[in-house]
C-alpha cells in the first residue's frame, strides 16, 4: 500500500518536472522571438556612445538615454508613412471586395468548371513576383498613367502610387478570394436554396445574406492584406521612382543605407515603420493568425 | 413539384462537389421535363444556359478573374516572350522580331547563375527543414495545456507581422560582430570562441540568413501544426497513454504521422517563399550579396533593374516561375484529387 503511494508521488514529481521543462522551453522561445525587438527597442533609446559601450539588450545607462533618434527617424519617414497609408488602405479594401465577390461567384453559385478557375486563383497566390516584374514595369510605362491623369493634377502627382495600388490589388485577389471561399463554403446551402426558391436573385442573395455574414472574414482578410501591402518592398522598388510617392519600406531601406553606423536611428526607424502593423497585430492577433493559416 | 425536386436536389448538393454538379444537371432536366414537346427542348436549353447559375455568377467572379488573370498570367506569358528577345540597355521596347533561347544558353554558361541557383536550392531545403522542425516543436509545446497560451502564441507569431525591411534591420544589428546580441550573448556564456562576423563572412552568410528567416516563419508553421494537432481526437492521446507509450514514442508513432497534411501545406508555402525571398536579402546585402548568399530572386532584380539586362532578367524570372510551378503543381494536383479545391 505504502509502496504504491510512493510510486504515485514519484510519478507526480515526474510530471511536475516535465511541466517545469515545458515552461522553461516556452520561456526560452519567448526570449528568442523577442530578443531582436527588445534589443532594438533598447538601442533606439541610447545615445551613440551608449550603444557602443553597453550590452545590446540592457536598458540604457541614465547618462545615455535619448529620444532624439525617434524624432530624427520620424522626420525622415513621415512622408513614407503617409504614402504607405495612401497605398495600403485603398489597395486592401479593393482586393477584399474583389475577393469577396469572386469567392461568392465561385462557391455559393454552382456551375460546372469552377475548379479550373479556382486552380488559377490558388496558383496565383504562389506566383513569385519576380516572374512578372519586367512586363509589369513595361505595362505601366505603356499605359502612361500620369499622362492619362494629366487633367487632374492631384491624381497625376500620385500616378505611381495609383499604379502600385492597382498592382497590389491584382496580386491580392487570389489570396483574398481563397480566404473568402473557405469561409463561404461553410455557409448553409439550404438557407441559400430557400432564398432562391423565394425568388431572390443571385445578386440579392449576396447583398442580403452573404455580405452581412461576411463581417468576420472581412476582418481577417483586411488585416492580413493590410499587413502584406504595408510590408512589401519589391513592387514599390520597381514601380515607384518618384521620391514624393515613396512608401515607408523604401524610406526605411534608404535610412539604413545612409546611416550605416547609427544603429539607434535605424532601430527607431524600424519601429516607426512597423508601428501600424504592430498595433494591428496586437489588437487583432487572432484574425491575423487566421489569415496566415489560410494561405496554405 | 419543381420546388420539391429542387429542394431534394439541393439537399444532396450539400455533400460536396459531385452533388453540386448533379444539381445543375437536375436543374436542366426538370426544365426539359416540364415541357413534353420535342421542339421546346432546344429552346428551353438556350434559355436555361442564359438563365443558368453560370451566367448569373459571371458578374461576381469574372472582373476579379480578368483583372488578376491579366496581371498574373498575362504578365507571366509576356515575361516569357521578353526572355526570348535580346532586350537590354536603353532600348525602350523589346524587339519581338527575333525570338530565340539565347538567354537560356547564356544562363547555363554563367557561373553567377549557377552559384545563385545552388544557393537558392540550399536556402529552399535548409530553410524549409529547420522552420518546419521548430514550428512543430513549438506547436507541441503550446499544445501541452499550458497557461497563457494565447499570449505565447501571439509572441511566437509576432515576427510574421513585420516587414522584411524591419526584420533585416533588426538582424543586421543582432549579427553585428562587435556589439551585436548574438556575439555578446556567446561571449557572456563563455562561448566567445564561436563568435563570428556572421553576415560578412562568406562561410556563414547564407546560414545567418536562414536562421533569421526561420525566426520569422516558425510562428507560421506553429499555427499550421497547432491546427493539425487540435484536429486529432483526444482519445488517441489517451489510448497511447494507456498503452504505456512514452510521450516521445506517442508523438513519434501516433501523432506526427497524422500531421502529414499540415507538413505538406506549410512546406509548400515555405518553399515558394524561399524561391521569391527578396526583400530580406536586398535590405541586408543590397543588390550584390556576393557569391555565398546570392539567390536567383536577387540576381533577377539585379540583372533587370540594375544592369538593365531586361531579357536576361526575364529568363531568370521564368526559371523561378518554373521552380515555383514544380512545387505548387503537385500540391494542387494532390488537393484536387482529395477534393479539397
Amino acid at each position: 500500500m505504502s509502496n504504491r503511494r510512493e510510486t504515485r508521488d514519484e510519478s507526480r514529481f515526474d510530471i511536475d518536472k516535465r511541466r517545469v521543462g515545458v515552461y522553461a522551453a516556452l520561456l526560452a522561445m519567448v526570449a528568442f522571438y523577442l530578443a531582436p525587438l527588445e534589443s532594438g527597442l533598447m538601442t533606439a533609446f541610447k545615445t551613440q556612445d551608449a550603444f557602443f559601450g553597453s550590452t545590446p539588450f540592457a536598458p540604457p545607462p541614465p547618462s545615455g538615454v535619448t529620444v532624439a533618434p525617434w524624432f530624427e527617424a520620424w522626420s525622415r519617414l513621415q512622408q513614407g508613412v503617409f504614402n504607405s497609408i495612401l497605398l495600403a488602405v485603398p489597395a486592401t479594401i479593393l482586393s477584399a471586395i474583389f475577393g469577396s465577390l469572386a469567392a461568392y461567384g465561385l462557391t455559393n453559385v454552382n456551375w460546372r468548371g469552377q475548379v479550373a478557375v479556382i486552380v488559377l486563383f490558388v496558383a496565383g497566390i504562389f506566383v513569385p513576383y519576380q516572374s512578372v516584374l519586367v512586363p509589369l514595369t513595361q505595362f505601366w510605362t505603356m499605359v502612361d498613367l500620369p499622362g492619362l491623369l494629366a487633367a487632374v493634377p492631384v491624381l497625376a502627382d500620385r500616378a505611381q502610387l495609383i499604379e502600385l495600388i492597382l498592382t497590389h490589388t491584382a496580386y491580392g485577389i487570389p489570396i483574398c478570394t481563397i480566404l473568402f471561399r473557405s469561409y463561404y463554403a461553410t455557409i448553409d446551402a439550404e438557407m441559400l436554396e430557400a432564398a432562391r426558391l423565394d425568388g431572390a436573385t443571385v445578386g440579392r442573395i449576396y447583398w442580403k445574406i452573404i455580405l452581412p455574414l461576411s463581417v468576420p472574414i472581412f476582418a481577417v482578410t483586411l488585416i492580413y492584406q493590410f499587413t502584406q501591402i504595408w510590408n512589401d518592398l519589391l513592387f514599390a522598388l520597381v514601380i515607384l521612382s518618384d521620391p514624393s510617392n515613396q512608401v515607408v519600406t523604401l524610406s526605411l531601406n534608404q535610412l539604413k543605407g545612409s546611416m550605416v553606423q547609427q544603429y539607434n536611428l535605424q532601430m527607431a526607424g524600424a519601429f516607426v515603420a512597423a508601428l501600424p502593423t504592430l498595433v494591428v497585430y496586437v489588437l487583432f492577433g487572432e484574425q491575423f493568425a487566421e489569415g496566415v493559416a489560410g494561405e496554405s | 413539384m419543381r420546388g420539391f425536386i429542387l429542394r431534394l436536389l439541393g439537399r444532396t448538393g450539400d455533400s460536396g462537389g459531385a452533388g453540386a454538379d448533379a444539381r445543375t444537371d437536375g436543374d436542366a432536366r426538370t426544365d426539359g421535363g416540364t415541357t413534353t414537346q420535342e421542339t421546346a427542348v432546344g429552346q428551353s436549353r438556350l434559355t436555361s444556359v442564359l438563365d443558368s447559375e453560370f451566367v448569373r455568377s459571371l458578374p461576381f467572379w469574372l472582373p476579379a478573374a480578368l483583372f488578376m488573370g491579366l496581371f498574373v498570367y498575362g504578365a507571366i506569358g509576356w515575361n516569357f516572350v521578353i526572355s526570348l528577345t535580346d532586350w537590354s540597355g536603353l532600348q525602350p521596347d523589346p524587339d519581338y522580331g527575333t525570338l530565340g533561347f539565347e538567354m537560356y544558353g547564356q544562363m547555363l554558361s554563367d557561373p553567377t547563375f549557377i552559384t545563385a541557383a545552388r544557393n537558392t536550392v540550399v536556402l529552399l531545403v535548409a530553410f524549409t527543414a529547420v522552420t518546419l522542425l521548430l514550428g512543430l516543436v513549438l506547436a507541441i509545446l503550446v499544445d501541452q495545456q499550458i497557461r497563457f497560451e494565447n499570449t505565447l502564441r501571439t509572441i511566437y507569431l509576432l515576427p510574421m507581422s513585420l516587414s522584411f525591411v524591419v526584420t533585416a534591420i533588426f538582424w543586421a544589428w543582432m549579427y553585428n560582430p562587435e556589439i551585436g546580441v548574438i556575439n555578446v550573448f556567446l561571449r557572456t556564456v563563455g562561448l566567445g570562441y564561436f563568435a563570428q562576423a556572421w553576415i560578412s563572412d562568406p562561410q556563414f552568410k547564407l546560414a545567418a540568413v536562414i536562421f533569421a528567416l526561420m525566426w520569422q516563419f516558425s510562428g507560421y508553421c506553429m499555427v499550421v501544426y497547432l491546427a493539425g494537432l487540435r484536429a486529432i481526437p483526444t482519445e488517441q492521446y489517451e489510448a497511447a497513454k494507456t498503452d504505456g507509450a512514452s510521450s516521445y514514442r506517442m508523438y513519434r508513432r501516433v501523432i506526427i504521422p497524422q500531421l502529414r497534411a499540415s507538413t505538406t501545406s506549410a512546406a509548400v508555402v515555405l518553399m515558394v517563399f524561399a524561391l521569391k525571398a527578396f526583400d530580406f536579402l536586398f535590405v541586408l546585402f543590397g543588390p550584390v550579396p556576393g557569391p555565398s548568399a546570392d539567390i536567383l530572386s536577387v540576381m533577377m532584380f539585379r540583372e533587370a533593374f540594375r544592369s538593365t539586362n531586361w531579357a536576361y532578367g526575364s529568363a531568370i524570372a521564368t526559371v523561378l516561375f518554373l521552380m515555383a510551378l514544380g512545387v505548387i503543381g503537385p500540391y494542387l494536383y494532390l488537393q484536387y484529387t482529395r477534393g479539397d479545391l
